[in-house]
């Protein structure tokens, strides 16, 4: 039996296995769809309307209108999808990085200048490193 | 004979591309990122590959979670480029190497790598954006491209050995194919970088230099390197660097670094370039 359990001992990160792939698969080929300008025109006129046609939960669903990518994460999103979601929200990545780490984007943008973040005390909670 | 000159790897951040489709080349941000593939650029020149084996990652572009191939190799004739939300980058589109993909992929199977063979797929920046680094903006790019696509979207991607010994095999199907074709192997992304959740932003210098060094001077450390060592040390995405795994392993025992880039940051993530020259 496969055991993922170290993963959750590595802070702020969400490992995308195939479990998580499988809970968020209509989640993500929603994002996918965005590929196609024709669906960006229609899930832009409305939103709701057109994340209804996807089986998706009501918790996937409300994290996209809220654009909560960590929401969207915890329910089975994987971040090169929700790209989809942001690029064509004309976001950049960096924008969208910001927004999970509870920066704002001028705080994260100089944290990125000044070499990114330290990886000193987030590589393990257990060991404390 | 055909046979593998050099190898190269380079990070791909989609915001290289745009920023370098949008003219930002002179930019205080973007100056320095593109200064370290100048060396490079005139360097291709002089080599005139005819064929590139680029080693790359798909972001949910040809490939959805439908399907999910470990290895993937393009065998078409061209491969348009990719809609990524924003629409297709306004490159020349990439013309394939079928004769050598169709040998190299049937090789590849016979010699264990159960390789995807892949016969209509859009390219993104994965492959685009090293492509614009090294040729910059010509009319039609100078070389034709082999698409080797690594899954590393759903854990878990390949091993670092894995990778490494795809590489050794792909060496002797270059070598066993009969055209006198000069064919370099690019393995692309990384460095580190995380782009998810609150650890989003992270960078590991040190991580990333030891790599660096470790493609020339000690490749087997590279070998060792974990699932779990790549996670916690250079972030979610930086396990991408398995990819240039491929390449080193394609250019045998030892090898010569020729030229070294290093920067932070482009976007989220650290930028590494190296280009080897195979010397045994």
């Amino acid at each position: 039996m496969v055991d993922n359990s170290q993963f959750d001992d590595i802070p702020g990160t969400t490992v995308f296995t195939a479990e998580r792939s499988h809970e968020g698969f209509h989640l993500n080929q929603f994002c996918m769809s965005l590929k196609d300008p024709r669906n960006r025109e229609r899930f832009k006129a409305d939103e709701a309307a057109y994340l209804d046609e996807w089986p998706m939960t009501p918790g996937q669903k409300q994290a996209v209108l809220e654009r909560d990518y960590n929401a969207m994460i915890a329910q089975g999103g994987n971040v090169y999808f929700l790209a989809k979601i942001f690029s064509s929200d004309g976001v950049s990545f960096q924008t969208a990085a910001a927004s999970m780490t509870g920066m704002s984007v001028e705080e994260y943008a100089q944290m990125m200048l000044a070499g990114g973040r330290s990886p000193v005390g987030v590589r393990s909670i257990k060991e404390g490193r | 004979m055909a046979r593998i000159t050099a190898g190269l790897s380079t990070s791909h951040v989609p915001a290289m591309g745009v920023a370098w489709d949008s003219g930002q080349q002179d930019s205080q941000y973007w100056a320095p990122v593109f200064a370290g593939y100048e060396w490079t650029k005139k360097w291709i020149a002089e080599e005139d590959p005819d064929v590139i084996i680029l080693v790359y990652n798909d972001h949910a572009s040809a490939f959805s979670l439908e399907m999910i191939p470990t290895f993937a190799i393009g065998c078409a004739d061209d491969f348009p480029i990719a809609d990524e939300g924003w629409g297709p980058r306004p490159v020349p589109p990439v013309v394939g190497a079928p004769e050598l993909a169709c040998h190299l992929a049937q090789s590849l199977i016979l010699d264990e790598f159960d390789m995807t063979i892949v016969n209509k797929m859009d390219v993104d920046h994965g492959l685009s954006v090293p492509l614009s680094m090294v040729y910059g903006s010509p009319d039609s790019w100078p070389a034709k491209v082999i698409p080797l696509a690594v899954n590393v979207v759903q854990y878990p991607p390949p091993t670092g050995e894995r990778c490494y010994q795809l590489g050794v095999a792909l060496r002797r199907a270059v070598q066993a194919f009969d055209q006198d074709l000069n064919v370099q192997v690019w393995g692309t992304g990384g460095m580190s970088h995380q782009l998810q959740g609150a650890r989003a932003g992270l960078i590991n210098q040190e991580f990333d230099s030891r790599f660096l060094d470790n493609m020339s001077q000690d490749v087997h450390a590279l070998r060792a390197i974990t699932h779990l060592e790549y996670l916690r040390e250079s972030g979610s995405e930086g396990i991408e660097m398995v990819m240039w795994l491929i390449m080193r392993g394609a250019l045998g025992d030892a090898v010569e670094e020729l030229h070294r880039h290093y920067h932070v940051p482009a976007s989220n993530t650290a930028v590494g370039h190296l280009v080897l020259r195979p010397t045994s």
